[in-house]
């Protein structure tokens, strides 16, 4: 079996079409809208604030909360229960380790980083999107950041591995691997690593090269984002 | 500090002026963008108010009438005040405010007849429709009634509803069918601090009020709903005043929408 041509006419190294803005919550001291093709994350940053219950706090350092969360008309079936489920609960906590990395967290000792991210629209890679968002978000917070994450899902379809899967593809009738990816960019160490279906070691091999050419497109994308907020709309392509 | 604030506030109004610069009775601009999300959901929109900024969404279900309305399909709206929206609002469950909020909304679409619930049902007495409707504030710059309501009302003009095959919903899959609206109902809250009246309040104005009252309006000018909130009472006077305040904006967002 053979994958020869993706649903979308996309080249199998190819990204969704993106876009990206910050500063799209007023309220929030930083936010991010990040598109990656029909998937829509808003992520907006609350804090550094105070911390209750207090016996959280840690003198030494500041605590990170990211929370994602499905908006109830977002899925692609019927309505999403609101409210905490394992699975967005799941998905906060490894945002969450995938953000931690590139944070200092000492800059805010004993207070709280709120990240909340709100899926409008779903097609696939919603927490790729989410973490992309949510980096962009903390960037445009000022939170003292080393790098900027992005995140991709690069599938094993066939004989194929490809970058950015879709919900078509991530359906393909004879199963796949879905192996979602962030990258700090600059260092180029991994900060999420999930995967489920069937692969081969070689073939995460080419997926990890794969997520890093798509991570370095994405964060492309994500800087003209801030550069248009804060160079007087001189942003670059 | 609140007490200080309020002060300010209250000799600024002595003079017709606002926190913002507005006149007691301006409305921000108002904005309306349709299918915000139209893989997901069968209706949605955004509205904008000032830098308030609320969307909604629309997925319907399949299921059993309601034993005393064998012909009639239902609904049912639902926000949430997302904790993105504002540092005051926190995760958890439904907060007293984001019920009042939803079921002030729910009231006036129900009540005022936009929806013909009858031509939600499918077979009496076994299948009809019933639309969910979800509302979520994602920058709360104040006056979330009226934008809540506004988003709602978008969102069901926005939907259209799935092909069905075999009593199920084909996802993704949508027909050209909307729904019928026959009434265009708005709703519109004015709340009063000390002795004046205001329209379209900032959050801080919204913190700082006295009373609240919130009107459903409407095509020909008649009520649909009403709701007073607020820690302080209101007499005849003050209702009539902020009656007629209230129907007079909604030609305003009645145009809004329209447009």
């Amino acid at each position: 079996m053979s994958y020869t041509k993706r649903f979308d006419g996309r080249k199998f190294d190819e990204l969704r079409q993106m876009s990206a803005k910050v500063g799209v919550v007023s309220k929030a001291r930083g936010s991010a809208m990040f598109t990656i093709g029909k998937t829509i994350a808003i992520a907006a940053v609350h804090g550094p604030r105070e911390l209750y219950p207090s016996f959280l706090q840690d003198p030494e350092k500041g605590v990170l909360r990211c929370n994602y969360n499905m908006l109830a008309f977002s899925g692609g079936g019927e309505r999403v229960r609101p409210g905490p489920s394992r699975r967005s609960k799941e998905i906060s906590m490894i945002t969450q380790k995938a953000l931690l990395p590139v944070i200092d967290l000492k800059a805010f000792p004993g207070r709280v980083v709120d990240i909340f991210i709100e899926l409008v629209q779903t097609d696939a890679g919603t927490r790729c999107a989410g973490i992309s968002a949510a980096s962009l978000a903390l960037a445009d917070a000022g939170i003292p950041m080393k790098d900027m994450v992005s995140a991709v899902a690069v599938g094993r379809i066939a004989d194929k591995v490809v970058l950015d899967v879709n919900k078509e593809e991530e359906d393909y009738p004879d199963g796949m691997a879905d192996i979602p990816i962030a990258i700090a960019n600059r260092t180029g160490e991994i900060t999420l690593l999930q995967a489920d279906g069937e692969f081969t070691l070689d073939e995460l091999k080419q997926a990890i090269e794969l997520a890093k050419k798509g991570c370095a497109k994405i964060k492309e994308v994500q800087i003209a984002a801030l550069k248009e907020k804060y160079m007087n709309g001189g942003g670059e392509e | 500090m609140s007490a200080i604030i309020k002060d300010h506030v209250l000799s600024l109004l002595s003079k017709g002026v606002r926190l913002d610069g507005r006149g007691l009775e301006d409305y921000r601009e108002v904005s309306i963008e349709y299918g915000i999300s139209p893989k997901s959901a069968e209706g949605s929109a955004r509205v904008k108010i000032g830098d308030t900024e609320v969307v909604a969404g629309v997925k319907v279900e399949m299921g059993a009438p309601f034993p005393d309305k064998p012909g009639e399909g239902s609904i049912m709206v639902n926000v949430e005040l997302l904790p993105m929206a504002s540092p005051e609002f926190e995760s958890g469950p439904p907060s007293i405010d984001s019920i009042e909020l939803s079921r002030v909304t729910d009231r006036v679409l129900r009540e005022s007849g936009v929806i013909d619930f009858k031509k939600l049902c499918i077979r009496e007495g076994e299948k009809v429709w019933l639309l969910l409707i979800d509302i979520y504030p994602i920058n709360d710059g104040g006056n979330l009634y009226d934008a809540a309501y506004l988003a709602a009302l978008a969102a069901l003009k926005n939907m259209k509803f799935p092909e069905v095959v075999e009593d199920k919903i084909q996802w993704g899959k949508l027909t050209k069918k909307g729904l019928d609206m026959k009434e265009l109902p708005m709703s519109c809250t004015i709340i009063k601090i000390g002795n004046y009246f205001l329209v379209d309040p900032t959050e801080e104005e919204f913190i700082l009020l006295d009373s609240r009252l919130s009107v459903g309006v409407l095509k020909n000018g008649s009520l649909c709903a009403l709701q007073k909130g607020g820690e302080k009472s209101l007499n005849i006077e003050d209702i009539e005043k902020m009656i007629s305040l209230a129907v007079e904006k909604t030609g305003l967002l009645r145009k809004a929408f329209e447009k």
